[in-house]
């Protein structure tokens, strides 16, 4: 299984083609089989990851375009096999929660094209191979927002795609300006990261590649100010669209930051730490604000993840291993229990359609395994001790309180305003008497439902109690990205900066 | 005394004529067809042509760069890929008269007759560096296409021809006022003698002014050509005006032509460092990409949106071939080698869509509201407009995509990272008015009740939308080939 890698991308593709024939009465079953198989691909993948080695594994390399450096060439290493792993994992939760009736089959040969550009771009080495999923990964999301969405869905469709896209343009143009700086030193093109990854550029320049890349990725992300798409994106997609968006799309950004901006522009992302960490700052703290003024559940979640991924990027902006560790574990869960959090306000809408917090109260009695289930992801999300959120986001905070004690301070409010409207949410929907008669006859949780609620349930105890297997090989990775970050570096700031605990010796 | 000229027919090399005599000839040979027999039905005239063009394409596929006739003709690497293209692309056009409707025009062998002078017209216009020979192309094939506009036989046509044929003939007096001036300051019509005598000249003072004025007054021809800003105010009327495969052809021929001639004139300004001709075109290429986007994005018409995303794209193009380097050049083809397909075929989709009467709207003949809820109609016609669009939009691995990255790339690489920006952001832009329609088609509910759009769809067309979806879509494959072929023969050219 040398190809492993490109089984896991095209494998959905050819699925989804296939998929046009396959009867609509079948479609969802045979989604989930397809998702199933790519998710058990996945996990043979990680078995097979050799979780000692930092460096690239299972690559494969064949040239595109010779003359012009374009390659398909594609690795996983300890920071993307996660990724892709939580991509397969949610996927195929969110295929077996799905309850989308009309077009289901176009609705699943959409994901399953959705989820070949997922993986590609987390497993992608080549910047213009990353480009290319990164910018196909628009359209089906495009055409799921829109076709199942809710009323502005046209409007919040067209929002995300143009606002991405054009961000993402602004990104390729550094692509380029990278790629020829790359020639004109070495007299060959080359797209492939590792080789990009050589170059030393002096500070101007790497400031001005940081902020083109950076206007890609932060859109994504997305960062204050460039949010606004988010809410209008999850508050008018389908539950599945929100699953994934929340879940795996997102993180792509931050992916980006970790895999492009920083080994490439060490010194310029030391010098951004202050700028970002404000900008995470605001994003942590105002839009848990926002999302406490709410009435919708799920904007609720959806301003909650904005303000987790400030989290995030404060973690990656740390520049020492605890951080960027931690970041990227707080990806893999956030991507967890803000996608089964979206999946339960899925739940609750599909019986109630409405997901208006005040049409409901006392909803715990009615269905108490409903309850349960919310409230164990809730806890995550706020970041209990023991479950999954707790692990990265304490991680963070240590990373960034070596940065700067004051700035982590504020970031660690986040805990508390976050307890602050989750709890609220908790309160005004589950708790009380059951103010809206119509509620009393609502089921619970059924089979199906439980089937793809208990496994996530079991990850984020799991992960909250030993996080340990996953851990180990993502700091594995990011060990040696710094400590070959920190060799690159020229300005004695990024060197002092940038904290590896190994030698870049050791790493290799 | 005048000393007599020996001339050999070697020295004449007459291989270098053979690919436009064959068109000609043809042409004349359907001529004749018509005068010994009339009545004779469209698919035979459709066959001849394109076993005409066949033969063209070898005879254009045979030539080794040369010059000859005089040094009238040079036939280079600009040149051959020219003709490669506009042959291609001739050949794509062609079966698209055989449409399940009759409509006029194709009844009429003069219509194939005119078409193949018209090719032969494109290909002189070429293969030469002389201005004269440059100019009789350029009439050859204009005067030819307003004849196979008006052929089309509504009123609008009859006014898209007009237009268009009193906007050429002013295109065609400043191309001859800017040769005149030339000539005044360089004592020569032969580009290459232009450039060495302008290499001496053009930095004494008062040759500047000249030298420039001359350049401008060529610029505000192939301006009128290319429909750049503000020279475009013809194209959307007369795209609209047209039927819809010769708008698409409209949008790719005429301009590959126009820019390998342009590609011939400024690139001399630009190598000798006349800063000010290349300035003027980069301000051109920016204003027209942006403004063509910005009017693209409020028409209401989905000819007219992709009139308008052809000036753009053209003033994407032109911005190329301002860089002055090989790589831009060589960008300003391979871009219309990917374009070319994707943009016939979303023509073509709109062909085979069309009625004869105006069914969905009093003035236009495509509104967007015509193509509300395509998927649930007509699921495979939705899926490969959306193709098209979503191509057209600069998505990769489409084949415009490759297209705008190598240009891009090119801007980046000459240090007009701003231009890069530019683009990239009107790449955006573009992006909402080609999501537009494919929004229409997969987002709304259909609006009319209808069971088909396609009223006009025949074997011969599907093949063709065919050709133009697999080359759209598989593009990532022969870039590769495309790139190194395209590239090889430009820099050979000495561009």
């Amino acid at each position: 299984m040398s190809f492993i890698l490109s089984v896991l991308i095209f494998f959905p593709l050819v699925a989804g083609i296939l998929g046009f024939i396959v009867d609509k009465g079948s479609a969802r079953v045979y989604g989930i089989s397809i998702a199933a198989v790519e998710f058990l691909l996945s996990l043979w993948l990680w078995m097979n990851f050799d979780a000692k080695s930092a460096s690239m594994q299972f690559i494969e390399f064949f040239p595109i375009v010779k003359d012009f450096g374009i390659n398909y060439y594609v690795g996983v290493d300890g920071i993307s096999l996660f990724l892709v792993v939580m991509t397969t994992l949610m996927t195929l939760i969110g295929m077996i929660s799905m309850t989308v009736k009309n077009e289901i089959k176009n609705m699943v040969v959409t994901i399953l094209f959705l989820e070949m550009t997922m993986v590609g771009v987390f497993l992608a080495l080549d910047a213009i191979v990353f480009y290319l999923f990164w910018e196909l990964s628009l359209v089906p999301m495009l055409y799921i927002i829109g076709a199942w969405g809710g009323p502005l869905r046209v409007y919040a469709s067209i929002k995300f795609f143009l606002y991405t896209f054009t961000g993402s343009l602004i990104m390729l143009v550094g692509m380029l300006f990278v790629a020829y700086s790359f020639y004109s030193i070495t007299g060959v093109w080359s797209f492939a990261l590792t080789d990009w990854y050589a170059l030393k550029f002096d500070l101007n320049y790497q400031f001005w590649l940081f902020l083109a890349f950076f206007v890609g990725f932060a859109i994504k992300v997305p960062m204050f100010p460039f949010h606004t798409w988010l809410p209008y994106a999850h508050g008018q997609a389908p539950t599945i669209g929100s699953v994934i968006l929340a879940a795996v799309l997102l993180k792509m950004g931050t992916y980006g930051f970790v895999r492009f901006s920083l080994p490439m522009f060490p010194d310029a992302s030391v010098m951004m730490i202050l700028p970002i960490a404000v900008i995470s700052i605001i994003m942590i703290i105002y839009t848990a604000m926002v999302a406490y003024a709410q009435e919708d559940m799920k904007q609720v979640i959806a301003y909650s993840s904005v303000s987790h991924m400030g989290i995030i990027m404060l973690g990656i902006f740390a520049m020492n291993s605890q951080g960027i560790s931690g970041s990227i574990f707080q990806m893999l869960s956030h991507g967890i229990v803000s996608g089964a959090l979206f999946m339960l306000v899925g739940v609750i809408y599909d019986r109630t359609h409405t997901k208006i917090m005040s049409n409901f109260g006392g909803l715990a009695t009615i269905m108490p395994k409903y309850a349960l289930v919310f409230g164990i992801m809730l806890m995550a999300s706020v970041g209990l001790p023991l479950t999954i959120g707790f692990v990265g986001e304490f991680l963070v905070l240590i990373g960034f309180y070596k940065v700067s004690p004051i700035l982590t301070i504020l970031a660690g409010t986040s805990i508390i305003v976050g307890a602050i409207y989750m709890l609220a949410l908790y309160k005004k929907s589950f708790f009380g008497a059951v103010t809206n008669e119509e509620n009393k006859k609502l089921k619970d949780l059924d089979n199906r439902e439980l089937f793809s609620f208990i496994p996530l349930v079991a990850i984020v105890i799991w992960l909250g109690v030993y996080p340990k297997p996953v851990l180990t090989p993502i700091d594995n990775s990011v060990q040696a990205m710094l400590s070959f970050m920190k060799e690159k570096a020229i300005t004695p700031e990024a060197k002092n900066m940038i904290i590896a605990t190994q030698t870049a010796k050791e790493a290799k | 005394m005048v000393t007599p000229i020996q001339v050999t027919v070697q020295e004449l090399n007459l291989p270098l004529l053979v690919p436009m005599l064959i068109a000609i000839a043809g042409g004349l040979g359907i001529l004749v067809i018509d005068l010994l027999k009339s009545n004779l039905d469209k698919s035979l005239y459709v066959m001849l042509s394109m076993i005409v063009l066949f033969a063209d394409l070898l005879a254009v596929a045979g030539i080794t760069p040369n010059r000859g006739f005089f040094d009238l003709m040079l036939v280079d690497g600009v040149s051959i890929i020219s003709q490669f293209l506009v042959i291609v692309t001739s050949m794509l056009f062609i079966p698209l008269a055989l449409t399940s409707k009759r409509f006029h025009e194709f009844s009429y062998p003069e219509f194939f007759a005119l078409f193949l002078f018209m090719v032969a017209g494109f290909q002189f216009m070429v293969s030469t560096d002389n201005l004269i020979l440059i100019f009789v192309g350029i009439e050859t094939a204009s005067l030819a296409l307003y004849t196979l506009i008006a052929m089309h036989n509504r009123s609008n046509s009859f006014e898209a021809a007009l237009k268009y044929f009193t906007m050429g003939a002013l295109a065609a007096g400043f191309y001859a006022m800017g040769s005149a001036v030339v000539y005044a300051t360089t004592g020569s019509i032969e580009l290459w003698q232009v450039k060495e005598a302008l290499s001496i000249s053009s930095s004494t003072g008062s040759m500047v002014i000249a030298v420039t004025g001359g350049a401008v007054l060529l610029l505000v021809a192939f301006a009128f050509k290319l429909s750049l800003f503000p020279f475009h105010t013809w194209a959307p009327d007369v795209y609209e005006g047209a039927s819809a495969p010769l708008a698409g052809y409209m949008s790719i021929v005429p301009k590959v032509a126009a820019f390998a001639v342009a590609l011939r004139i400024f690139d001399i300004y630009i190598d000798l460092g006349v800063e000010s001709v290349r300035t003027i075109i980069l301000i051109l290429a920016v204003i027209t990409m942006t403004l063509a986007n910005m009017m693209a994005l409020v028409q209401e018409d989905v000819k007219r949106m992709l009139a308008y995303s052809s000036i753009s794209h053209a003033g994407f193009v032109m911005a190329a071939l301002a860089l002055g380097t090989t790589k831009g050049n060589a960008g300003v083809f391979i871009y219309y080698a990917l374009f070319m397909f994707t943009n016939l075929g979303a023509f073509t989709m709109l062909w085979i869509s069309r009625h004869k009467k105006l069914m969905y709207s009093d003035r236009y003949d495509h509104p967007y509201e015509k193509f509300a809820g395509l998927i649930k109609i007509m699921p495979m016609g939705a899926v490969v407009m959306a193709l098209f669009m979503l191509s057209l939009a600069g998505v990769p691995p489409f084949s415009v995509f490759w297209g705008k990255l190598f240009i891009m790339s090119a801007a980046v690489d000459a240090g007009y990272i701003k231009l890069a920006i530019i683009m990239g952001l009107n790449s955006a832009i573009a992006a909402y008015y080609y999501l537009k329609l494919v929004v229409y088609m997969f987002l709304k509910e259909p609006v009319f009740n209808t069971d088909t759009i396609y009223y006009n769809i025949s074997k011969p067309l599907m093949v063709i939308v065919g050709i133009a979806l697999v080359v759209t879509v598989t593009s990532v494959f022969f870039f590769d080939i495309l790139l190194t072929y395209i590239y090889a023969m430009i820099s050979a050219s000495g561009f």
